[in-house]
């Protein structure tokens, strides 16, 4: 098969699989409509009533400004400090026990404390959401700054690359596909914790109105906030690995030639 | 008085009983404008002893003395080829990036820093080449861009690490006469270890040789062969025999008169 004709047939697989589930899955709960299993049409015009765009403002929109919100304030913080600590062993070994300990507390445990500390409010969703989505930024920067290779190390000092120059334009390139490897993994941590958070404590967000849909019984309603979080959080991976293509392009083309 | 003095220099790497004495004591002068080979057999300290002139590491004894001031770290008059042009040139930059990276400190006006990036680009022939990755050319390429960043930073004198010793057989040969012209061209004095013995006189006016580690200088050779150097003339000269052996000899007669014997490259 030519690479081409290869290539499409790939990517037909790819949609027509999907589509086939979706098809059976459409046929067999319309035949066999069950309470928890409503048919799959009445999910879809709910989603489209809910979330097209009625309660989009009210509750998708609250639910991604927290998301959104934590995950940069915890990217910020944690390139900021895994430079910090990637660049000085003694740092490094000074916090490492403690930087063990916080990041192995599982983040939920933290949301009785941070509704005590913080409130109900969005400042506590938005703090456990940057709580969780630290530690793997933070881990994989310091990597990526230590693992810097001497000669590149070198090579700045010889030429006198220093200061703002060297960390923008060397030190953070360098770490940068650890940092990106850090930061997707935090994604799906920050979706995962917006849930949650708002199903704990909570008066709007996607969360909150899945578990609230549950208990007055409006199943296909539950079931409509379920695939706008699934349809998010792929969208949300897919926009990332687009921006790490072009972020990254000179990684993968540096990698095929060496292994090449 | 000699452009880059060093005077009984030695590097002793840890401390008490674990210390690696890797230089004994090396003493050598550079001339203005003079191309000087550092060879020695492999293992012999060679990298060390560079990265000690350029700065990078301290010595433990002994001094480095550009135009009679102490070297203490890198100075803004030196600039050094690495044998590893992979990991020393920035693979997120272009040609043009990294050749003109060294120079953003260095306070000049934007076409002034352009000037010298397009001529150091060009000496090196890779014109055609300024905007792609380097890691999209071959890897005799790639060190024509790490000489090029070197060239574009004018420093007074040139280090290089074994720069050829990744490249195969005929662009090796191709990048000595490439460093003999920009030599020509940019007026520099080059110091240039190596481990190969017929680059080493090939390129030369002199030729320092070491001793395997604790490194010392085994001998100072002169190199009269006549410029411009050619691949296939200058090495049919019986000068160029002579010189090949007698530097061959000097280093094979230390390697098997070590305790350890250091198998050769």
């Amino acid at each position: 098969m030519k690479p081409r004709t290869r290539r499409i047939a790939e990517l037909a697989v790819e949609i027509a699989v999907p589509l086939m589930i979706l098809a059976a899955i459409f046929a067999w709960t319309a035949s066999t409509p069950t309470f928890y299993f409503p048919p799959l049409s009445d999910v879809f015009e709910r989603f489209g009533n809910t979330w097209l765009f009625e309660r989009f403002g009210s509750d998708a929109w609250p639910s991604l400004r927290r998301m959104f919100l934590g995950y940069a304030i915890a990217v910020v913080v944690a390139v900021a400090a895994g430079v910090a600590l990637g660049s000085s062993p003694t740092l490094r070994r000074a916090t490492a026990p403690i930087v063990e300990f916080l990041r192995s507390i599982p983040p939920p445990a933290l949301i009785p404390f941070a509704i005590v500390v913080i409130g109900i409010g969005d400042d506590m969703k938005v703090f456990i959401i940057a709580f969780v989505c630290l530690w793997p930024v933070l881990l994989n920067t310091i990597d990526g700054i230590n693992g810097i290779d001497p000669t590149l190390k070198d090579t700045a000092r010889v030429y006198g690359i220093s200061g703002r120059d060297k960390l923008l334009r060397v030190t953070l390139p360098a770490a940068s596909p650890q940092i990106f490897a850090g930061m997707r993994l935090s994604l799906s941590l920050a979706l995962i914790l917006m849930v949650i958070s708002e199903m704990v404590a909570s008066t709007n967000g996607i969360g909150f109105f899945v578990l609230q849909s549950q208990r007055s019984f409006a199943i296909p309603e539950m079931w409509s906030g379920i695939l706008l979080l699934g349809i998010l959080g792929y969208l949300f991976n897919l926009a990332f690995l687009i921006i790490e293509r072009r972020v990254l392009a000179w990684h993968r083309g540096a990698r095929a030639s060496t292994l090449g | 008085m000699a452009l880059l003095e060093i005077n009984g220099l030695g590097k002793t790497y840890g401390e008490g009983d674990g210390a690696t004495r890797a230089i004994g004591d090396v003493s050598f002068s550079l001339d203005e404008r003079e191309f000087v080979c550092v060879v020695g057999p492999s293992g012999c300290g060679k990298t060390t002893l560079l990265k000690c002139m350029s700065g990078l590491l301290e010595p433990t004894d002994g001094q480095v003395l550009l135009r009679g001031e102490r070297v203490a770290g890198p100075p803004e008059s030196m600039a050094l080829v690495f044998q590893e042009y992979s990991r020393s040139l920035l693979p997120w930059m272009s040609v043009r990036g990294n050749v003109v990276m060294p120079l953003r400190h260095k306070k000049l006006d934007k076409a002034e820093a352009t000037r010298l990036v397009e001529e150091a680009v060009d000496a090196v022939g890779l014109t055609e080449f300024i905007d792609r990755y380097p890691w999209q050319l071959s890897g005799g390429m790639q060190q024509r861009v790490a000489i090029a960043r070197a060239l574009a930073y004018q420093p007074e004198i040139l280090l290089m690490d074994e720069p050829f010793a990744s490249v195969d057989a005929q662009t090796r040969g191709d990048l000595e006469d490439l460093i003999l012209q920009v030599r020509d061209r940019y007026d520099m004095t080059i110091l240039f270890v190596t481990h190969d013995i017929d680059e080493s006189v090939y390129l030369s006016d002199r030729i320092v040789v070491l001793s395997p580690s604790p490194t010392e200088v085994r001998e100072i050779l002169d190199v009269s062969l006549p410029h411009p150097r050619d691949q296939v003339e200058t090495k049919e000269l019986q000068d160029f025999a002579r010189l090949r052996a007698h530097v061959y000899r000097l280093i094979k007669r230390r390697q098997e008169g070590a305790e350890e014997p250091v198998p050769a490259a």
